[in-house]
């Protein structure tokens, strides 16, 4: 616990930036999608015989961890920023969670491909959306859309574990996750996925409170999450996190280990 | 299968026996401690199954490399299991007597246990000769265990680095058998990245701390690229003094002071129903 204060006290030098962007018209940036290594995957051969290279499962491909937490009127959704191809760190500004409106935002774990590709199509079902509705999806329809889209490769699903997080009517919280073809679930505390997802579990439990108003639950979600990826070798080398009340968006950067 | 195949087992009943010193001066051979091998029909299969089962996959960064002043000797302390990581605290660099250093990659217990074997067999030549061993003799001491093991399942990638009559000495040793003598070594999951830097900025003629600036960035980069190293990077310096560690830096440390960040504010707030 004490290098853990150390490294941050409030009102918060764990942050080295605070971005914000609120501007409907700008689509998030994006990266270079790695496409390719996708199928390179399955004839990458060990240089030497002492690297270390148990069988990875291909979720376990870029490494990622991502969380949400649900607070009083408001809710965080974190993630870690490392792309790699098994252990080699390839970026450490990846982004791994997308804003599909203001008020409701999908962070996605697992293969990169995939991810994007998720997003992409996510992305064109959200705008017709609104172009026929006129308005904005609730996180429930979100989340059941996310469900439909991912069961509909059943059998050979985009590999991928979503979390969704979002205010809905009255500005409630709703977080949820899904394994990769779509099975809902939903908490009202907190959910968790990727590489470093049984570090996220226990660190959730220990430090989360319910109720929370935004700093607290900006200083657990981000504590949660830099003790979870330091003892994963596949995600980490900084985080991502979101604090989203009814009137604010507000986007961190958060310095972390970079090994 | 196994009939007449017949391992010496003295390793596991008495001390003497373990060191291999007792023919040491009939054959001229030093022998190998020597363990029992499983009794079982599928020998081969087993094999695999028990080396999975040991083997401890330890995903590491180490290097050395000899430099006009002696030898610089540098490792991350990482170790992981798959992809989780349960010590970011381990002492990859073993001290085999006041002159001489091995590195550990590899299965960690063969590492330890196979290093402290050195270190017997290193001070009984010590007793045995009135001097030291040299370097050269250290490691094929080393080489030559490992290769009476071939193909059982050891895990081992060292560097031996010290300091003997003949100056400083560095040699590569592997379980597969291989000896080499060099000039810069790098071992490990980490190692291409380590070799980059090394390589590119590796000069005979350093100052010890430019040296030991060299295997600490080299460490760094190795651990900031390669998941399976981390945590802290040691140096170890060997002179004809013996060997001294120079330092032992947490590479979350290193990384903000080699890459300081500003904090930046917010680019624009929202305020908005």
């Amino acid at each position: 616990m004490l290098d853990r204060a150390a490294r941050s006290t409030k009102p918060g030098p764990v942050t080295f930036g605070i971005l914000l962007k609120l501007d409907l018209e700008s689509p998030p940036s994006q990266h270079s999608p790695k496409t390719a290594l996708r199928f390179a995957y399955s004839s990458l051969s060990s240089s030497s015989k002492f690297q270390q290279s148990p069988p990875m499962s291909i979720f376990e491909y870029n490494g990622s961890a991502v969380i949400a937490m649900v607070g009083k009127n408001c809710f965080a959704i974190a993630s870690d920023r490392r792309l790699g191809v098994q252990l080699q760190t390839i970026a450490t500004d990846f982004q791994k969670i997308y804003r599909v409106h203001d008020k409701l935002f999908i962070g996605l774990s697992g293969l990169a491909t995939d991810a994007q590709t998720l997003y992409q199509r996510l992305v064109f079902r959200h705008k017709l959306y609104e172009l026929r509705e006129e308005r904005n999806m609730k996180p429930e329809t979100f989340a059941s859309l996310v469900s439909a889209l991912l069961y509909e490769k059943r059998f050979g699903p985009y590999f991928c574990q979503p979390v969704i997080a979002g205010l809905g009517d009255e500005n409630k919280p709703f977080i949820c996750t899904m394994d990769s073809i779509g099975a809902k679930e939903l908490a009202k505390d907190f959910v968790v996925s990727g590489t470093a997802s049984e570090s996220l579990y226990g660190a959730c439990e220990a430090m989360f409170k319910p109720d929370m108003e935004p700093e607290e639950l900006f200083e657990t979600i981000s504590q949660a999450l830099l003790s979870s990826v330091d003892r994963d070798c596949l995600s980490g080398w900084g985080g991502h996190v979101y604090v989203v009340t009814p009137t604010e968006v507000t986007e961190r950067i958060l310095k972390g280990r970079m090994d | 299968m196994l009939k007449g195949m017949k391992l010496d087992t003295s390793a596991l009943e008495s001390h003497r026996l373990l060191i291999g010193a007792s023919n040491e001066l009939q054959n001229g051979f030093s022998t190998a401690p020597s363990f029992e091998i499983p009794n079982t029909t599928d020998f081969d299969c087993f094999q695999k199954e028990a080396i999975q089962m040991v083997k401890p996959a330890k995903g590491t960064t180490t290097l050395a490399f000899i430099f006009k002043e002696g030898v610089m000797v540098a490792a991350d302390s990482r170790a992981s299991m798959g992809g989780y990581i349960s010590s970011q605290s381990v002492k990859k660099i073993i001290e085999i007597n006041p002159y001489m250093l091995g590195t550990m990659a590899g299965g960690a217990a063969d590492c330890q246990f196979w290093h402290r074997n050195l270190g017997v067999k290193c001070r009984l030549h010590e007793l045995a000769n009135k001097r030291r061993i040299s370097v050269t003799g250290a490691s094929k001491l080393l080489a030559n265990i490992l290769y009476s093991y071939r193909g059982m399942g050891l895990s081992v990638g060292t560097m031996i680095a010290g300091w003997d009559e003949t100056g400083p000495g560095l040699y590569y040793v592997d379980s597969e058998g291989g000896r080499l003598k060099g000039m810069r070594f790098s071992v490990g999951s980490g190692s291409p990245y380590a070799y980059g830097v090394l390589d590119s900025g590796y000069r005979y003629d350093m100052s010890v701390d430019e040296a030991a600036e060299l295997a600490r960035r080299a460490i760094y980069h190795a651990t900031f690229r390669d998941g399976a190293s981390g945590g802290v990077a040691s140096v170890y310096y060997v002179g004809a003094d013996g060997w001294k560690k120079l330092s032992g830096d947490d590479v979350a440390e290193l990384h903000y002071n080699y890459y300081p960040v500003q904090p930046t504010v917010a680019e624009h707030v929202m305020v908005e129903g």
